[in-house]
């Protein structure tokens, strides 16, 4: 039987051979080169959508893009905005116009160089209704012109704030003051295409093309793209063409799609992977234990949350938000439950963004809560209707939320049901308020504790909480025009205030990004934004 | 025969036909669609994205549009999920891997699992029919998502003669398909056994016996082609199944098959992959069941064409 089995497996792998595509040259742990060429193996997560930054949504999607393209501004590590395509630039005092200069050595990696006309292009396309951007509001939200361009009321594309004066020289005319452009410039909406690129495959305006191909895609990042195999890797390598090649050290950046962080685990421990995705948590304390060097915990900018509806009982009223919030032992939450390090959340920004720091905070207080409670006219929890919390179907969320429904029952004597829908549906019930209240999440597009105060303007795209003050639309466009971030900031303090007493969502804890990170590799980290830049990390031979 | 499979051939168009509008419809009413985001999408790009994919116009014109590029032009449409592949590509893509997965596994669930059904039939109720139907029962016990980190844990990690993911070279087809073969061995096992064991009390098997025939030619000659039957029904919906690919086993071991486009296009709400992906497996479930039937009645005397 041992020898069939083993024929069996000789002739298994012979068919196998025979059929293969000849990829075996891409394996972690394959033949050994002359000349020791720098390959970094990365999990990426999902399997992405495309590398067009006019179509895509994602964080695995941003990763890739910030590897093959760069905008006008780019960040450090530190998230300190630094030179991209643009070597320097201008901001009016009144903060309404941008004058950005392109460096002479900028090059596309076909090896065009990067023009201020380039970038124009790129942004008419995006503000095209017909190719229908998802993310064209980052631009139509500030830049003079575009909202009425996006809308098709206008399309003479010139009377739109974006302007090249000469082909270094880029001029961006904004609405309003926005403090944080620099920071939301370093996201891909803003990041620029080959136009002629583009044209060749398809059109401006087609969003099936096939223009971001291996081969087809021109690109001006750090990387260019020699190769992806859907569902199973794409590489990138170095590019010869970039104007700051000489930083870049690592020659190759293998990145691999795998949804499993199971999968990813047992793939570090063969080699196959330097840098993971994710840790699965139950791993998390043996690999703390075993090795500690490999194990990264670092902060992501996201809260996690329950968002409540404002306008459906029992939470139309403040005393019970508020009682729901006060009852809750996060630290225990974070130590027992989440298990990757969370900071327990008492206020509505990751603490510390861009020196923002909340002065504003609450804190458990189960006193204060069973006194709120009875008097909204439940003592001890009686008479309390039923209470239905909705949360997408995952296990995290689920034990979080059992947590959760435990310490309301012990501290206030309420019995909240719990009720799980597959994501698409559970998501379609948010956009159309119908919950009582709902697990939620945010990660911002771009560092800026604004990203978190926007959120809640009354009718705001993402509110879903049906709640709304007037005062607090207010501050947000005033903190947009302060003359600088200290004012600003002071702005935000009296915004928290407000939301600390309206309390129409219940914060939990700030996101982290746990991965297991390879001794060999040298200064990557998981940036708030997760989106390390290449150019920085290095790998040891 | 030629009849036969012209009238079966002529019956699968109106069954195909109501697969089609059953799942383009059903698809349609599931709550969120393809661009239901977390970050919600504002209503002026929504509008324009409907409008960019046709979703703006009513749904029995986009029926027909549909219907008709795909059957006048094989068109199945482009990804909504990812828009620079269409879901022709996506298939040729993808359908050649998981037909490689099945192959390899399918050939080893037979070479494994007629042995040992045929083997345990033979030794009715001795230690050997004991053990060959302990082994196909926890074969059918032992779910894949165990089977395979066990044998990632054991062949990748512990030996590293492995590596524990991926689809790069002729190395990496040994432990997905050995996880996908034991299953299916287990099942042919127990279904050959079940099989032989019918056919063994026969009144021809005894007929054979008495007139002196051999035991090995009792065996191969008169009692397996009666006792494949159960084998060859199984067969067919279960080829169906390996072709379109094995969901566990491709997310597992990082497989670029067929099976992960299936189960997440429908979470994806890609309308036109999950009618891309149902026509397949509906046409090759319909074209499988004919060659089964076929199949049958070739080992089987009793059953004719008709």
């Amino acid at each position: 039987m041992r020898t069939r089995l083993t024929l069996l497996l000789a002739v298994a792998t012979l068919l196998g051979s025979g059929c293969a595509k000849k990829e075996a040259a891409l394996t972690a742990n394959s033949g050994s080169n002359p000349t020791p060429r720098k390959v970094l193996h990365f999990g990426n997560g999902t399997e992405p959508q495309d590398i067009d930054p006019a179509i895509v949504t994602g964080t695995p999607e941003y990763r890739l893009l910030q590897t093959f393209s760069e905008g006008l501004v780019s960040e450090d590590p530190d998230m300190q905005i630094i030179p991209g395509a643009a070597e320097r630039w201008e901001i009016s005092p009144d903060g309404l116009t941008y004058t950005f200069h392109l460096r002479a050595d900028g090059k596309w990696s076909n090896g065009d160089g990067v023009t201020a006309q380039d970038f124009v292009a790129t942004y008419e396309r995006m503000l095209n209704p017909v190719l229908a951007c998802q993310y064209a509001y980052m631009l139509y939200n500030h830049v003079v012109g575009a909202k009425a361009f996006y809308d098709g009321k206008t399309t003479d594309f010139s009377t739109v704030g974006l302007k090249a004066r000469d082909a270094r020289t880029l001029v961006v005319t904004l609405t309003q003051p926005a403090p944080f452009l620099l920071h939301a410039m370093n996201h891909y909406a803003w990041y620029p295409v080959h136009i002629a690129t583009v044209k060749k495959f398809g059109g401006l305006t087609q969003r099936s093309t096939a223009w971001t191909r291996p081969g087809n895609y021109v690109g001006n990042g750090p990387y260019v793209l020699k190769k992806w195999i859907p569902n199973q890797i794409i590489v990138a390598e170095r590019s010869p063409t970039y104007w700051d090649r000489a930083r870049v050290k690592i020659d190759e950046i293998d990145l691999y799609p795998i949804e499993l962080a199971d999968t990813e685990e047992r793939m570090f421990r063969t080699g196959q992977l330097d840098v993971t995705n994710e840790v699965p948590l139950t791993k998390l304390a043996v690999y703390r234990r075993e090795h500690p060097e490999s194990v990264h915990v670092d902060p992501y900018n996201g809260l996690y949350f329950y968002r409540f509806n404002v306008q459906r009982k029992p939470f139309d009223d403040v005393r019970v938000r508020r009682a729901l919030a006060l009852a809750i032992d996060r630290e225990s939450l974070v130590k027992n439950v989440t298990l990757a390090d969370e900071t327990p959340a008492y206020n509505f920004v990751p603490q510390n963004l861009l020196g923002y720091r909340s002065e504003h905070t609450f804190k458990a207080d189960l006193t204060e809560a069973r006194r709120l409670l009875a008097a909204a006219g439940y003592p001890d929890g009686r008479g309390f209707p039923r209470a239905d919390l909705l949360y997408n179907t995952l296990e995290k969320h689920k034990t979080i939320a059992e947590a959760l429904q435990q310490m309301w029952v012990k501290n206030l004597g309420i019995n909240i049901t719990l009720v799980n829908e597959e994501w698409k549906v559970y998501i379609d019930d948010q956009h159309s308020r119908n919950f009582q209240f709902q697990r939620a999440g945010w990660i911002a597009d771009y560092i800026d504790p604004h990203v978190f105060f926007d959120l809640w303007e009354t009718g705001g795209g993402n509110n879903d909480s049906n709640w709304g003050n007037a005062e607090y639309d207010r501050l947000l466009h005033t903190a947009l025009g302060a003359p600088n971030n200290p004012a600003r900031y002071a702005i935000y303090q009296k915004m928290e205030q407000i939301l600390i007493a309206e309390m129409p969502v219940l914060p939990l804890f700030n996101y982290t990004r746990a991965r297991l990170i390879s001794p060999r590799v040298k200064g990557f980290y998981s940036t708030p934004l997760d989106n390390y830049p290449w150019k920085y990390a290095d790998l040891a031979p | 025969m030629l009849r036969f499979i012209a009238r079966r051939l002529l019956e699968t168009i109106p069954v195909l036909f109501i697969i089609v509008t059953a799942t383009f419809f059903m698809i349609r009413f599931v709550p969120g669609g393809p661009f239901t985001a977390e970050k919600a999408v504002t209503p002026e790009v929504m509008r324009n994205l409907e409008r960019a994919y046709n979703l703006d116009q009513p749904l029995w014109r986009q029926y027909a549009g549909y219907l008709g590029k795909v059957v006048f032009h094989g068109d199945l449409g482009p990804s909504f999920k990812y828009p620079n592949r269409t879901v022709n590509e996506i298939i040729a893509d993808k359908l050649p891997v998981s037909l490689e997965l099945g192959a390899i596994s399918l050939a080893l669930a037979l070479a494994v699992g007629l042995p040992l059904g045929v083997l345990a039939a033979i030794k009715r109720n001795t230690w050997l029919d004991y053990l060959c139907s302990s082994v196909a029962m926890i074969g059918i016990c032992v779910p894949t998502f165990v089977l395979g980190p066990l044998l990632v844990l054991t062949f990748a990690i512990h030996y590293g003669w492995f590596n524990a993911s991926g689809w790069y070279g002729p190395i990496d087809r040994v432990l997905p398909s050995l996880t996908l073969g034991c299953v299916y061995a287990a099942y042919v096992a127990r279904l050959t056994r079940g099989g032989m064991l019918e056919v063994l009390n026969q009144d021809y098997i005894r007929t054979a016996r008495a007139k002196g025939a051999s035991e090995v030619r009792v065996i191969f000659r008169h009692a397996l082609r009666g006792g494949l039957l159960p084998v060859v029904s199984f067969l067919g919906p279960a080829i169906a199944g390996i072709l379109t690919g094995s969901f566990v086993i491709e997310t597992i071991f990082q497989i670029p098959g067929l099976g992960r486009e299936f189960v997440n296009s429908a979470f994806n709400r890609d309308y036109t992959l999950v009618l891309g992906t149902v026509i397949l497996y509906a046409a090759l479930l319909i074209g499988l069941n004919l060659v089964v039937d076929i199949v049958q009645v070739w080992l089987n005397p009793k059953l004719k064409f008709e």
